[in-house]
């Protein structure tokens, strides 16, 4: 076997008394595709920001390229070192063109003028390397998300940068665009680079992965080579015990029917969602699973009040209900759980306390308006203790707190209503290995109360752990739907109808 | 975010509890010293410039009669700069107060010269603002309309407006019903000690402004609105009542200023009356440690930022600083307010 390009040693990092990495090792041969896995918070960001140079490892920590010691200092320092990471969220300029894009921050000029067509050129044979279809000059904005990563590479490429970090590449892609780039990852393989490809998805680190790493809690947890590679075996690696007491699911709603609670009848939103039904039960978990982009958010954006439906109806309970705000929705007893807890569902700087009993103030005020404080911290404490939300007092602001606490406090808000229908987006994403499972067993007790529940996720065995129904959308419709039986959901069928192809080749 | 971000996905539960637990009650006292910076404020700013008033004045400023002349001039500006709170937490701005306050004089003052409607001048005057601000919450909450454009726009045709009143002439009533408001004062303790009554009415409204922030239902989605708006809306927070309310409180609270001036001048002038006020008023809210984005602030903050530019501008004259310099000089005063709210967010959870 070839030298190792990239060794790291003993590489620790520490935030304050938290240690997030604690004597990381990690070897990257040239020519190699080296799966990266853990779960959130297991410490592979950290990893990724000290290659790139955005932290600074502890001291004791070593970073050896061609086994010569680096020190990374900034981004320059990444870059300069042959090492480029392709972000989860692209950092391109929209406005700017592929070739300006490509040249951000290196710009050609001569005399004081940018020299537009020195770097068009220059951009060329890059963009011809990676069969790109598309020309410097066009603008970004014009560019779909798979063309914008091949942008993104390409600027790695022109960087001669020769390990690549790529992080969750195929989170916003089409199953084409996915297969395209895979492709590509190889051909990049061929040519000598290292990859390091971090990813939640088990099918693509069987399809691409020549050996994997595993993380959790900020250690290392061991490396598997090609021949090893299996979905269990990485599994109990990253989440350190076996997975079937990691879901829970004690609610058996086929033992014990409820009536439909929630029935969405062919709504639609002339975009995004297009003629969607589906049904709840009282105490069912359904799940609703599909790729990126397929409509789920914006489905349950529709159902809630949040977005205008320009088709279809909503029944609660078996009465068709007109639902125009998030209010509205929460008299009619749905609450919502965003996916996006900091940008709409958290106020960062307001207290927890506050950010508990927000939906419920106006239930508790006295005199109609006057705040009933004892309650508001009664009803804050008590969630504190019940959901094991841990900070200092429910007086911090909400914006301290780790996500998994953030997430639990948000859901706490939730809980306070008493909801009939509760539609959660994404409720694990963000959140440590601990508390998703506090969460799961949250959802578990709520179905056990008869609390109808829709789960939007793309976490695949998480939808298949604790759901008695998945529902799969695909390009805004809703694709299909199967039921837990007697055998566990398949994994590989609701990609199936995610996807709209048979089987996902390898 | 990266400090944040780090250190909330690098606690996981079972890695270190006592260090996360330790980390947590760290970040704890971190924010409580960030929250007591915060709401002390600029006390300690309002404290030091009495004191080196004084000194300078050759100990002119601590005086009973200076005194009163401080916290009068203070008055109107700390009405408005209360109605500018509520619409500052809520991330907007109201740019309009200046003229609000010169229509509702006027208003006030022509209705005070009926014989018969007299004594309703000043509920007049207080509705013609409150009907201003309802306006400017309606276009801004029902329209979307950016704050800024509206109230800029408010700004100009509500001037127009108090112009139109009184036929562009200033308009007098030297009779005018309820006087004292503006010019007596209430008597506490007979010969030693009287409170200007224009002050006690400022300090009933920062009272009643607190009261609604800090102990309603109302006022918790007013912070909750300018912390994060989608996040309000999603909660089923009605954000357009909360704006309209924010921007309706604003225009009475205005309204109320005009009368608190017009009874204390007798006379209104549609041209000349509150022109630039909404800058001093929207400099005590920054002063007083709201945040420009919304969400963050305390209405005692506000009234410490106006009893600074009240002392501010009574200090500059008694140690005889020129008209001119006093300019520049609260004009750097409101410059580095800003970067003080700047620097203030930095150390915010928000980012």
């Amino acid at each position: 076997m070839s030298e190792p390009i990239l060794e790291m040693r003993r590489v620790s990092k520490s935030f304050f008394s938290i240690k997030a990495l604690r004597d990381v090792d990690l070897t990257v041969y040239p020519g190699e595709i080296h799966a990266l896995m853990g779960e959130n918070g297991a410490g592979k960001s950290t990893l990724m920001k000290i290659l790139s140079g955005a932290y600074r490892p502890d001291p004791g920590s070593e970073i050896r390229i061609d086994g010569q010691p680096v020190q990374i200092n900034g981004p320059h320092g990444g870059r300069a070192a042959g090492i480029a990471i392709i972000y989860q969220e692209l950092s391109l300029a929209p406005n700017l063109s592929v070739a300006e894009n490509i040249y951000l921050g290196r710009e050609v000029s001569r005399g004081g003028l940018l020299a537009r067509e020195a770097m068009q050129a220059g951009v060329g044979p890059i963009l011809a390397r990676l069969g790109a279809d598309f020309t410097p000059q066009t603008l970004v904005a014009n560019l779909s998300m798979g063309q914008r990563q091949l942008v993104e590479i390409a600027r790695a490429l022109h960087a001669r940068s020769r390990i690549l970090i790529m992080d969750e590449p195929t989170t916003a892609l089409s199953a084409g665009e996915s297969e395209r780039l895979f492709a590509l990852i190889r051909q990049l393989r061929a040519e000598g680079l290292a990859i390091i490809y971090i990813s939640h998805r088990m099918d693509e680190v069987y399809a691409l992965g020549d050996r994997v790493t595993v993380l959790r809690d900020g250690t290392l947890v061991g490396s598997l080579d090609k021949g090893e590679i299996r979905a269990d075996a990485i599994v109990r690696m990253m989440v350190g015990r076996d997975v079937s007491s990691f879901y829970k699911k004690d609610h058996d709603p086929q033992a014990r029917p409820g009536a439909p609670v929630l029935a969405a009848v062919d709504i639609g939103d002339g975009r995004r969602v297009k003629g969607c039904s589906l049904t709840v039960h009282a105490g069912e978990v359904v799940g609703l699973a599909g790729l990126i982009g397929a409509g789920r958010t914006e489905l349950a954006h529709l159902i809630i009040g949040a977005a205008p439906m320009t088709s279809g109806h909503v029944e609660i309970e078996g009465r068709t209900i007109l639902i125009r705000t998030p209010g509205e929705a929460l008299d009619a007893g749905i609450a919502y759980l965003t996916e996006d807890r900091k940008a709409l569902g958290l106020f960062l700087d307001m207290s927890c306390l506050d950010n508990i009993n927000l939906a419920v103030l106006g239930r508790d005020a006295k005199f109609g308006g006057i705040l009933d404080r004892d309650k508001a911290r009664e009803r804050a404490k008590r969630a504190f203790a019940g959901l094991g939300i841990r900070a200092a007092n429910v007086g911090v602001p909400a914006g301290g707190l780790s996500g998994g606490n953030q997430q639990k406090v948000l859901l706490s808000r939730l809980l306070a209503i008493g909801p009939k229908i509760l539609i959660l987006d994404e409720p694990t994403r963000g959140v440590d290995v601990g508390a998703k499972s506090e969460i799961y067993s949250i959802i578990d007790n709520l179905a056990k109360a008869g609390t109808a529940v829709l789960v939007i996720s793309s976490d695949l065995p998480e939808i298949i752990g604790i759901c008695d129904r998945v529902i799969v959308m695909r390009a805004g419709h809703i694709a299909g739907q199967m039921r837990r039986g007697a055998t566990p959901l398949s994994q590989e069928e609701i990609m199936a109808l995610a996807t709209g192809t048979e089987q996902l080749d390898a | 975010m990266p400090e944040n971000g780090a250190s909330a996905k690098a606690a996981p539960a079972k890695a270190a509890p006592a260090g996360s637990g330790l980390a947590a009650a760290q970040e704890t006292k971190r924010q409580r010293t960030r929250m007591i910076i915060r709401a002390v404020g600029m006390l300690p700013v309002l404290l030091l410039l009495c004191i080196g008033f004084h000194v300078l004045s050759d100990g002119r400023f601590f005086t009973g009669q200076n005194i009163g002349i401080v916290v009068q001039q203070s008055a109107v500006n700390t009405v408005l700069a209360a109605g500018m709170t509520f619409v500052i937490l809520t991330g907007g701005i109201d740019l309009s107060v200046g003229s609000i306050l010169a229509a509702s004089a006027m208003a006030g003052l022509i209705i005070s010269k009926f014989p018969d409607l007299g004594a309703l001048w000043l509920p007049v005057a207080v509705l013609t603002g409150a009907v201003f601000g309802i306006l400017n919450g309606a276009l801004i909450a029902l329209l979307r309309l950016p704050p800024f454009i509206v109230t800029l726009g408010s700004l100009t045709a509500v001037r127009g407006a108090a112009r139109l009143l009184g036929a562009d002439t200033t308009v007098f009533n030297p009779s005018i019903p309820y006087a004292f408001i503006g010019n007596g004062a209430l008597t506490l303790i007979p010969g030693v000690v009287s409170i200007p009554w224009l002050w006690v009415i400022a300090l009933l409204v920062i009272l009643v402004s607190w009261l609604v922030l800090k102990r309603t239902v109302l006022g918790v989605h007013i912070y909750a609105v300018g912390g994060n708006e989608s996040a309000a809306r999603l909660a089923g927070i009605k954000v357009w009542a909360v704006l309209i309310f924010v921007y309706g409180v604003s225009g009475l609270l205005a309204g109320l200023g005009g009368a608190m001036q017009a009874a204390r001048l007798y006379a209104a002038n549609g041209l000349q009356l509150g022109q630039s006020y909404e800058l001093d008023a929207i400099t005590a809210v920054i002063l007083g440690g709201t945040s420009f984005v919304g969400g963050i602030g305390s209405i005692w903050g506000t009234l410490v930022g106006a009893l600074i530019i009240a002392v501010l501008s009574n200090g500059l004259i008694l140690i005889g600083v020129s008209d001119v310099w006093q300019y520049v000089i609260k004009g750097l005063v409101i410059i580095g307010a800003v970067a003080l709210d700047r620097y203030r967010l930095q150390g915010s959870a928000r980012t």
